[in-house]
Parts: C-alpha cells; sequence; structure tokens
C-alpha cells in the first residue's frame, strides 16, 4: 500500500513536472519571452527587471530554476490589468467557479441519470433512442452554442432572465444549464453502460428470483450499484467543468476562472493566462492522485494488481 | 473460367452489402459541406469579407424587411451572411481535417514508436501524454493561441498539439497486444529492422483505430476551433469563421438579431453530428470489440 501510493505520488510529480517544463518551453519557443512577460509599452527598466526575475540572459536550466523557485512560492507574477498577483485573482474568483461547477453538475446529473436508467431498462426501444439522440445533441451542440440559444429564449423573448452579470439565484440557472449540458450526455452513456452490467449480475437475476417487485429490484439492487462509476465520474468532471467553464463564463459574464482566463487573453494580460493553465493543470492533477489514492483504499484489488 | 468469376463476385457482393448501411443523412451532409467549401468562391452570392453599411442587420428574406438579395440577411458590417457561412464551412472543414490529420500522425507515430520500443522511450512518451493530458484541452488551446498569436495556421497546430495525446494512448496499446503475434516475430526472424517493422507491420494494422478516433475527433476539433474563434484567440476576425460570426452576432442578440446566432450555431451543430455519427458508425463497422462502449 505505501508502495502504491509513493509511485503514485511520485507519477503525479513527474506530471507537474513535465507540466511546468512543457508551459516554460512553449513561452521560450516565441523567441522573446520578455516581451509576453511585461506589459505592452513597458519601460526599459521593466523589462530588465523582469529579465532580472526570470534570468533570461542566463542559460536555460538556471532560467528553468528560477521558473520554478518562484512557481513553488506561489509567486505567479502580477496581473497587468490588475495590478495585483495572479495567485490573488485566481483565489477570488475560484468560489464563483465552484458554485458553478456544483449546480451544473446538478443540473447534468438530473438531467443524465434518469435518462440513462430509462435507456437501459428499455433497451433497444423508444426510450434507449431518445436516449442516444439526447447524448448525441449533447456531444455536438458546444455550450457556448446552448447558452446563446438560452440566451435567445429565456432572456430575449420570454424575458425570464437575466442575460449576464451574477449575483442572484436566477442569474446561475443558465451558465450552470449550458454548462451542464455537455456533461450529461457523458453521464447518461455512462449510467446506461454501468446499469447495463448490474442488471445483468448474479445479484440482480437473484432478486428477482426472490420474486422481488421490479422497481425494488431497480430502485434498490441495480440503482445504487450502478450509481457507483457515474459519481466517480461526476467528481472528476465537476474539476474539468471548472476548467473547461472558460466559453460559457464568457457568454454569460459570469465572474469565474474562465472569465479570468478570457480577460488575460483579450487584455494580452499574459501571467495571468500562465497562472491559470498551471492551476488548473495542477489542480487537474492532485484531484486525480486523490482520488487514485481513496479508490487504493477502498478497493483492495486495485492495491495488489500493482 | 466459371471458376475465377465465384470469388471474384463474393468480395464484390459483401462489398455492396456493407455499403447499404452507411448512415445516409450524416455522409449527405458531410458530402454537401465538403463540395460548399470546395466551391465556395461560385456558390456565395456576396463577398464574405465586404458589406454595405446602409445594409446592416436586415434580416432573412422571409421576415419582413428582408430581400432575397441576402437570404440568410446580413450582419452587424452588412457583410451577406450566406455568403459568410459558405466561406466558414472552408475555414471549419480546412482546420478540423489538417488539424486532425496533423494530430493523428504526430500521435500514432509516437504511440507505435512508444509501444514497440517499450523501455525507457515507452516512459518517456506516456508521461508527456499523461501530462498534457491532465491539461484540459480548452484552457492549454488558449495558452499555446496566447503565447504564439492566432493564425489558420497556428490553429491547426495548436490543436494538433493538444489533442495529439488520445491517438498515442490507444495506438500504444494495440501495439503492445500487435507485437507479440507471429507475424511480427517472423518478421524479427526474417531480420527485419525495428524501423521496417513499425512502418511496414504494425502501422497498417493500427491505421484503422486512428482513421476511427479522427473521425470522432473531427466534431471536437470542430467544437474547439469555432470556441477559439468565438474568444477571439482563433481564426483572425475579418475571416469567415463559424466561431467569430457567432462571437460578432452575440452583440446584435440582445436586441432580437437572432439569424447571426442562429444560423452559424445550426452550421456548426449539423457539421458536428454528421461527423459524430459517422464516427460512430465506422467505430462499430471496423472494430466490433467496441460496440459495448
Amino acid at each position: 500500500m505505501r508502495h502504491y501510493i509513493a509511485k503514485r505520488v511520485g507519477y503525479s510529480v513527474l506530471s507537474l513536472l513535465l507540466l511546468s517544463l512543457t508551459i516554460f518551453l512553449f513561452i521560450r519557443l516565441t523567441g522573446d519571452p520578455a516581451s509576453l512577460l511585461t506589459e505592452p509599452g513597458a519601460s526599459a527598466a521593466d523589462v530588465a527587471a523582469i529579465q532580472h526575475k526570470f534570468g533570461l540572459d542566463r542559460p536555460v536550466w538556471v532560467q528553468y530554476g528560477l521558473f520554478m523557485f518562484n512557481l513553488l512560492r506561489g509567486d505567479l507574477g502580477d496581473s497587468f490589468y490588475y495590478q495585483t498577483p495572479v495567485l490573488e485573482l485566481y483565489q477570488s474568483r475560484l468560489p464563483h467557479s465552484l458554485l458553478l461547477g456544483v449546480v451544473a453538475m446538478g443540473f447534468s446529473l438530473v438531467l443524465g441519470i434518469p435518462t440513462g436508467i430509462l435507456a437501459a431498462i428499455r433497451v433497444g426501444r423508444f426510450w434507449d433512442s431518445a436516449g442516444k439522440l439526447f447524448a448525441l445533441l449533447g456531444l455536438s451542440l458546444p455550450s457556448f452554442l446552448v447558452g446563446l440559444l438560452l440566451i435567445l429564449f429565456f432572456s430575449v423573448y420570454l424575458e425570464w432572465l437575466p442575460s449576464s452579470g451574477s449575483g442572484t439565484f436566477w442569474h446561475l440557472l443558465m451558465p450552470a444549464f449550458a454548462l451542464g449540458w455537455y456533461f450529461a450526455a457523458a453521464h447518461m452513456r455512462l449510467t446506461r453502460s454501468s446499469m447495463l452490467e448490474v442488471l445483468g449480475s448474479e445479484y440482480v437475476k437473484l432478486a428477482r428470483l426472490k420474486g422481488l417487485p421490479e422497481a425494488l429490484v431497480i430502485g434498490k439492487h441495480a440503482f445504487k450499484n450502478a450509481l457507483i462509476p457515474v459519481l466517480t465520474l461526476a467528481g472528476i468532471n465537476l474539476i474539468q467543468m471548472i476548467n473547461v467553464a472558460v466559453v460559457v463564463e464568457t457568454v454569460f459574464a459570469w465572474p469565474g476562472i474562465g472569465r479570468l482566463l478570457y480577460e488575460g487573453v483579450t487584455f494580452r494580460d499574459f501571467p495571468v493566462v500562465q497562472g491559470v493553465v498551471i492551476l488548473g493543470g495542477s489542480m487537474i492533477v492532485v484531484v486525480n492522485l486523490l482520488i487514485d489514492i481513496v479508490y487504493a483504499l477502498v478497493d483492495p484489488r486495485i492495491r495488489l494488481e500493482q | 473460367m466459371s471458376v475465377t468469376t465465384i470469388p471474384a463476385a463474393l468480395p464484390m457482393r459483401t462489398r455492396t452489402a456493407r455499403m447499404t448501411d452507411v448512415p445516409i443523412i450524416p455522409s449527405a451532409i458531410l458530402a454537401i459541406a465538403v463540395v460548399v467549401a470546395i466551391f465556395a468562391d461560385f456558390l456565395a452570392p456576396h463577398d464574405p469579407q465586404v458589406g454595405l453599411l446602409t445594409a446592416r442587420f436586415k434580416p432573412p428574406f422571409w421576415m419582413t424587411g428582408g430581400s432575397t438579395n441576402h437570404l440568410f440577411g446580413t450582419d452587424q458590417l452588412g457583410r451577406d451572411v450566406l455568403s459568410r457561412l459558405i466561406f466558414g464551412t472552408r475555414v471549419s472543414l480546412v482546420v478540423g481535417f489538417t488539424a486532425v490529420i496533423f494530430a493523428g500522425a504526430v500521435g500514432t507515430t509516437l504511440g507505435i514508436v512508444s509501444g514497440y520500443l517499450g523501455g525507457w522511450v515507452d516512459q518517456v512518451i506516456m508521461r508527456v501524454t499523461d501530462a498534457w493530458l491532465a491539461l484540459p484541452a480548452l484552457t492549454f488551446a488558449i495558452f499555446l493561441a496566447a503565447v504564439v498569436g492566432p493564425s489558420e495556421m497556428n490553429i491547426v497546430i495548436i490543436l494538433g498539439l493538444v489533442y495529439w495525446t488520445r491517438y498515442a494512448r490507444i495506438v500504444r496499446g494495440e501495439v503492445l497486444s500487435l507485437k507479440e503475434r507471429e507475424f511480427v516475430r517472423l518478421a524479427i526472424v526474417a531480420g527485419c529492422s525495428k524501423w521496417t517493422i513499425m512502418w511496414r507491420h504494425i502501422m497498417p494494422n493500427v491505421i484503422n483505430s486512428s482513421i476511427v478516433l479522427a473521425t470522432l475527433m473531427l466534431g471536437i476539433v470542430i467544437i474547439t476551433e469555432a470556441s477559439l474563434s468565438f474568444l477571439g484567440v482563433g481564426v483572425p476576425p475579418p475571416k469567415p469563421a463559424w466561431g467569430v460570426m457567432l462571437s460578432d452576432g452575440k452583440q446584435g442578440l440582445m436586441v432580437g438579431y437572432w439569424w447571426l446566432t442562429v444560423m452559424p450555431g445550426t452550421c456548426i451543430m449539423l457539421l458536428v453530428l454528421a461527423a459524430n455519427l459517422l464516427g460512430d458508425w465506422l467505430r462499430v463497422k471496423l472494430d466490433p470489440q467496441l460496440r459495448q462502449l
């Protein structure tokens, strides 16, 4: 067990190192990193300060060392636009992103799980085909398009919901639905296949042989077990959601991390762009590591396999 | 003579039988899109980049105020929406296909090399793949676009760099089992070099999976390109990309100029839907093992 965890932690650290190296190298590939890291129209003194801080006149490995040294201190640089440290900006936006992510996840589960179950117990028939169509639409309609169509319908024609901003419960509905929509398709597919697997298992057969009513077999025996992989995926997707929300947050002017990234791109605020990518990637690596460890703690088969 | 005609006829029959269940609607959509993209110059009624400022925000022809001169209306600069959609098809398809092929070439090559050579090469390639997979694709693409600046060529390279990892993972897995097979061992005994084995014996056997994945990726890549263009880091604005059109149309949305959003939106949806349906069909056709997925 200790060996397994050590190995997983090792891989994660390696992933983080490679991630930082990738980002570091891409910035250098463009030729002049100083022009990315300083404000457009910065004074010669500012450029010199940045060159000193990142050692841009020194060998590449020294530069990488300095880059990592600053990263590990939590120094991601200052935003040109907001004139505050990137880390602080990120922390101030994170709660909004989490709120949006959690509600969007709620939507996707409420949509995905029942349709998945329905498709599985009616496999090959109408509800199954309807479910497939729904999953296909989910994968084919980009979330920002769903967002724009929602605005058109609910804000412009019906005038029910505010088209952008944040603050009230009503502001949250459309962006959360647009973001949850895409993931609903994935959750529906997984619920369906997981449910089909469980329905074919011995204990479901036994439950049926005992003469339990079908509703009880599905609701009590099959449903709970089929849910495990779906909830695991949902946990992983929650982190993904916070990171892919950039287009939805832009459409609805939702003040989350995605919007921060968009602002970073539009205002040519490179430290913000770099910071969001580094923190987002690290978050995913760490969460994946935690999930692996929890899995190994819960399921002995996984740690014995290693 | 009859002896030679019978076996010659058999594969023909199976081939025609197989072709009958090609999903017609998605294939037709894709075929139309390809034709429109190729002949955009002849099909478009107006110049997609030049508009008449006196003819701004004209609605589609069936609405009051619309005219058959601009079938799908005009945008905020008075440019013809239909013409922009037609030229946008070209942008989406060119970027989509080249990016998918680029990603596929890189990913398949690295997957084969990683799986066949094993050892430290495999370790290095797979660790890099893992690290890149950890980055959310869209965020990573935005970062790269911010570093290299927007252009059609850069978008292709960015999408290739972001999506090669998926090919590498799948191809490597297949190579691991292929390299234990008899024909590969015989090739080794026959004295083939490693590169010959990878190129001549392994590659033809994994190309099917790569093609299936490429078809499924086409939809994802088209959506990502549209998202990047929508955010202003994709295809640069005067060019009529669907994502750019959606971004422009956002301003008019609140005043009810719905066609600027719905028209490019429908195009994206149809093209992605067609690619996904074809990809699903191909997956089942070429790889019966995946039918359960």
